[in-house]
């Protein structure tokens, strides 16, 4: 079946991004949007849904993953653990 | 409604071996409660027939799409049903065919994937006018369901119309299914009640999915009466062969 793929993202709360749900088959944009309302929202998970064509999500080479992510490990002090979040700054 | 067993029946059939030991009820039906048995039963219906592409759908996103319609119909008919101050197990599984009060349209076989959604389409057009304008209901239990039902059966009609511009302009074949189911169902809309305001809301999209609309003829008579298609029959007997027969049963 050749119907296009689309990637589905979520977003549950207000203030928060759109989160990536997973993908749905559907033969355009708006049927795509109500596939994926009607997979991934059954259970009062959503405030927005958005629908991006599969093709047009550009991924980095998972030979590559060396070179892009392996320099990060060493650099702890990037991880924002040195000093304590107050509790009423909620999400950040 | 036939005799309870006598005491010698029950030694001599314990309960297990009796067969359909419920009986079917019969409702004393005012006007109030015809007009609820009506909506629920044309909501319960149809939910029962969609309910029935689970495993079936074209599609895993369709299938949940049906399944959530079918989802939202039955929780309409169970709130339809409470409302008549009556037991809504009772209601749906106990009454015989010739005791439903849903229209016809609903309880047709669900055909191919065009008939199915052609009669989701006329139907929930129909609903959709109804709830929009039940919300200001004088009976608060109506007006209530119609606050939360406006907003399922709009989906309906959105998911339904869509798919039917892309059967209706689609494919040759798609077209061609579209345009015999929408002739087949076409007579059994006879009993809508707002037909203008009907007519005014599907002609649009029938015209968008490049379909010729049938000419207002003879209709089918109603199913309000009782009067039923023998397809209903069939679906109530397996809707209804559990609590049937294991009355109470519970899981």
């Amino acid at each position: 079946m050749n119907t296009p793929l689309w990637e589905v993202f979520v977003r549950t709360r207000n203030g928060l991004a759109h989160k990536h749900a997973g993908s749905v088959h559907a033969a355009d944009a708006t049927m795509a949007l109500q596939a994926a309302r009607d997979v991934y929202t059954r259970r009062g998970e959503g405030l927005s849904l958005w629908v991006v064509p599969s093709n047009a999500i550009v991924a980095s080479d998972p030979a590559d993953r060396d070179m892009l992510f392996e320099p990060t490990g060493s650099k702890i002090y990037r991880h924002p653990t040195f000093y304590e979040v107050p509790d009423e700054v909620g999400h950040m | 409604m036939p005799p309870a067993p006598s005491r010698k029946e029950r030694r001599r059939f314990p309960s297990f071996l009796r067969p359909m030991t419920t009986t079917s009820i019969a409702v004393e039906e005012s006007p109030r409660i015809r007009t609820l048995l009506a909506l629920a039963d044309d909501a319960l219906i149809l939910g029962h027939r969609i309910s029935e592409w689970t495993g079936h759908a074209p599609t895993l996103e369709e299938e949940l799409a049906f399944a959530n319609i079918a989802l939202d119909l039955i929780g309409q008919a169970r709130a339809l049903y409470q409302a008549t101050g009556q037991n809504e197990d009772e209601l749906a599984y106990l009454r015989d065919p010739h005791r439903f009060r849903n229209a016809l349209i609903a309880e047709l076989p669900n055909g191919d994937f065009a008939f199915t959604i052609v009669r989701l389409f006329l139907v929930s057009v129909a609903s959709d006018q109804f709830w929009r304008s039940a919300v200001q209901n004088d009976d608060p239990d109506i007006a209530a369901i119609a606050a939360k039902a406006q907003k399922e059966t709009a989906y309906h009609v959105r998911h339904a119309a869509d798919w039917l511009v892309r059967l209706g302009d689609g494919t040759a074949e798609s077209h061609r299914r579209a345009q015999n189911a929408l002739d087949a169902l076409w007579p059994y809309t006879g009993d809508i009640v707002d037909r203008d305001a009907w007519l005014q809301a599907v002609a649009p999209v029938l015209a968008r999915a490049t379909l010729t609309q049938p000419a207002e003829g003879w209709m089918q008579p109603s199913g309000r009466d009782g009067r039923h298609t023998e397809h209903l029959g069939h679906l109530l007997a397996e809707m209804q062969i559990l609590p049937r027969t294991y009355p109470g049963a519970t899981w």
